[in-house]
């Protein structure tokens, strides 16, 4: 087999039943190019032959016995290392899970098997999803396949990186304050967050459980809305999973976008973004308009508050669930005469630098004294962000954005100081906070050829209107622009 | 200055963190830079807003998101089987079936 193409699902699809390669063929193929592409790239952490060729032989048998195909047969997908996973080693890039296996399968993952993927692995990420660059990972930071000195993006890193470099047709990862949409924008691939709810949360190793979604990677709309149409729906084991009717986003998104209205807001334009970024995310909404589209100015006036909120609420639900990790249960356990010694060593050499930053200013906004002014107004303020994305989508359908200031950073560039790093996500977390579904789709590149991302948000459960003005975007030549 | 070596010590102790003592000057270097922009958030009157403590959006407009008061919906409370112990107790650091190990608790 070639290792040139670039495989869709719909390509994995026709070459099976027109006998071109076997599920087996298709996957050992992605794991050679993993083992000549993974060493520089550090994008995988653990990889799963065993439970990938047992699915694969499935596959084969049903397509040998001429029974029908679920709609993802054999292709090969890659899972960020935060959601669990079968009898696959599950370390949340972190050592104080180096060595557990989870018994379970997230209920994401569940679908997805069903429908017939081939999970080639776990993708590498920054510890417990926390980090805007891949580099806060207990197993060293990924690389962007677009600019090996720069970094792919985080938290989900590892799974924008294997898409972009053709290791995966499709990843999963998860987005808190832009995990998804920032490295989808750093590596040039559509990735998309879907509405808090839509997606179950079983079986994602929680970070900050308001806020955690699970959305998928892909290098087109349609693998995209394929993706989102398997794992949507609600789930019993969730109890924060919306009841709410999953559309037909591979029809819907078809639909013309002629009339409708994009929100641009002036305040995602402002200070700090790149003259680059801004520059083709201008001619993205130009092309919208060509399309038929009406432009609306906005104004989310809570937006510079966005930032500051979120690593409040953030941390503070982050600091009860990673008390979790104390050495009794499962994962690391460092020895102590007592057993709050236990805990405290088990902790102290089991989460990194960011993490127990994390831990400890949730830890303080959440204690007596200061909970008042920290935790609770965060709480107002985080209502008054929503609001605004409510006012908005009373007058328009989408709102467009940049998905990030500048395009990928450097290495290194920002290690030094975690509140420039938190600065990173200030257009992403804004939905975060509100709820509401988002993708970023690629705009075009710099002139160093570096990928730039364009946001849409949607209102809750907008998914189609977002992945039909994607679609309409991409058929129109918008992600080249 | 927002928050002292004392704040970092007590904070780490209520998080069950062990820091070492050349980390307490970093860590409290840190979370004070944090802090004073965190200190932003005082700029705006919240008087009158209630908080946002549940997000869950029920309907397309997301009108019931904002502020308080949407109960969740609840399943119904059926006893099922579940047979998953043995499974968990693999996965722990020290299991005495079916117990999970720990250091000493009591004195006496």
């Amino acid at each position: 087999m070639s290792a040139s193409p670039t495989w869709t699902i719909a390509g994995v699809r026709d070459a099976l039943l027109a006998r071109k390669t076997s599920a087996r063929e298709l996957a050992e193929d992605f794991y050679a190019r993993i083992e000549q592409r993974n060493p520089e790239l550090n994008a995988f952490l653990a990889l799963c032959p065993e439970r990938a060729y047992a699915q694969a032989d499935r596959v084969d048998a049903a397509v040998a016995k001429g029974q029908p195909l679920p709609p993802l047969a054999g292709v090969p997908v890659a899972i960020k290392d935060v959601i669990s996973t079968e009898s696959v080693r599950t370390t949340c890039g972190s050592k104080i899970l180096q060595n557990y296996t989870p018994p379970y399968d997230a209920t994401a993952i569940e679908r997805l098997v069903k429908a017939g993927v081939v999970i080639l692995g776990k993708t590498n990420c920054d510890e417990f999803a926390m980090g805007s660059s891949n580099e806060n990972s207990a197993y060293g930071p990924v690389r962007n396949p677009a600019a090996l000195d720069r970094v792919p993006g985080g938290s989900s890193g590892g799974s924008a990186a294997v898409v972009a470099a053709g290791l995966a047709v499709v990843a999963i990862g998860t987005d808190t304050g832009g995990s998804i949409r920032q490295p989808g924008a750093y590596c040039g691939i559509p990735a998309m967050m879907p509405t808090y709810g839509r997606v179950s949360r079983y079986g994602l190793i929680a970070f900050a459980s308001s806020l955690d979604r699970i959305g998928p990677f892909a290098t087109n709309i349609t693998d995209v809305a394929t993706v989102m149409s398997i794992i949507a729906g609600h789930d019993s084991n969730d109890s924060t999973s919306a009841a709410v009717a999953v559309a037909d986003y591979l029809a819907e998104m078809e639909k013309p976008v002629t009339g409708l209205r994009i929100g641009i807001p002036e305040d995602y334009f402002g200070e700090g973004i790149d003259p680059e970024v801004k520059t083709k995310v201008e001619a993205g909404i130009a092309l919208f308009e060509k399309l038929g589209c009406k432009r609306v100015p906005l104004k989310m006036p809570h937006t510079d508050y966005a930032i500051a909120t979120y690593y409040i609420v953030a941390t503070a639900e982050a600091s009860s669930n990673l008390a979790r990790y104390d050495g009794v249960r499962y994962g690391l356990r460092v020895g102590g005469n007592t057993l709050m010694d236990m805990y405290r060593k088990t902790r102290e050499r089991g989460f990194g630098a960011e993490v127990k930053r994390r831990i400890m200013l949730g830890t303080y906004a959440l204690s007596s004294g200061y909970y008042d002014a920290y935790y609770l107004r965060a709480q107002k303020v985080r209502s008054l962000i929503a609001r605004d994305f409510w006012n908005a989508f009373e007058k328009v359908d989408a709102i467009l954005t940049p998905t990030t200031p500048t395009p990928a950073f450097k290495l290194g560039e920002k290690t030094a100081d975690p509140l420039e790093m938190y600065l990173a996500d200030i257009y992403t977390v804004t939905g975060s906070l509100a709820g509401v579904p988002g993708i970023s789709v690629p705009c075009g590149k710099t002139a160093a050829g570096l990928p730039i991302g364009m946001q849409i948000f949607a209102s809750h459960f907008g998914e189609a209107r977002i992945l039909q003005l994607s679609r309409a975007f991409e058929k129109a030549g918008g992600f080249s622009i | 200055m927002k928050i002292s070596r004392e704040d970092v010590l007590r904070v780490a102790e209520l998080a069950h963190l062990e820091l070492a003592p050349e980390e307490v000057e970093t860590y409290r270097g840190q979370l004070d830079e944090i802090l004073s922009y965190i200190g932003k958030l005082q700029e705006l009157d919240v008087s009158n807003v209630q908080p946002l403590t549940q997000m869950r959006p029920r309907s397309a407009d997301g009108a019931s998101v904002v502020g308080a008061g949407v109960e969740p919906e609840l399943r119904d409370d059926v006893v099922v089987p579940c047979s998953v112990a043995d499974a968990v107790l693999a996965e722990a650091p020290d299991a005495a079936k079916p117990f999970f190990r720990v250091p000493k608790v009591i004195e006496r």
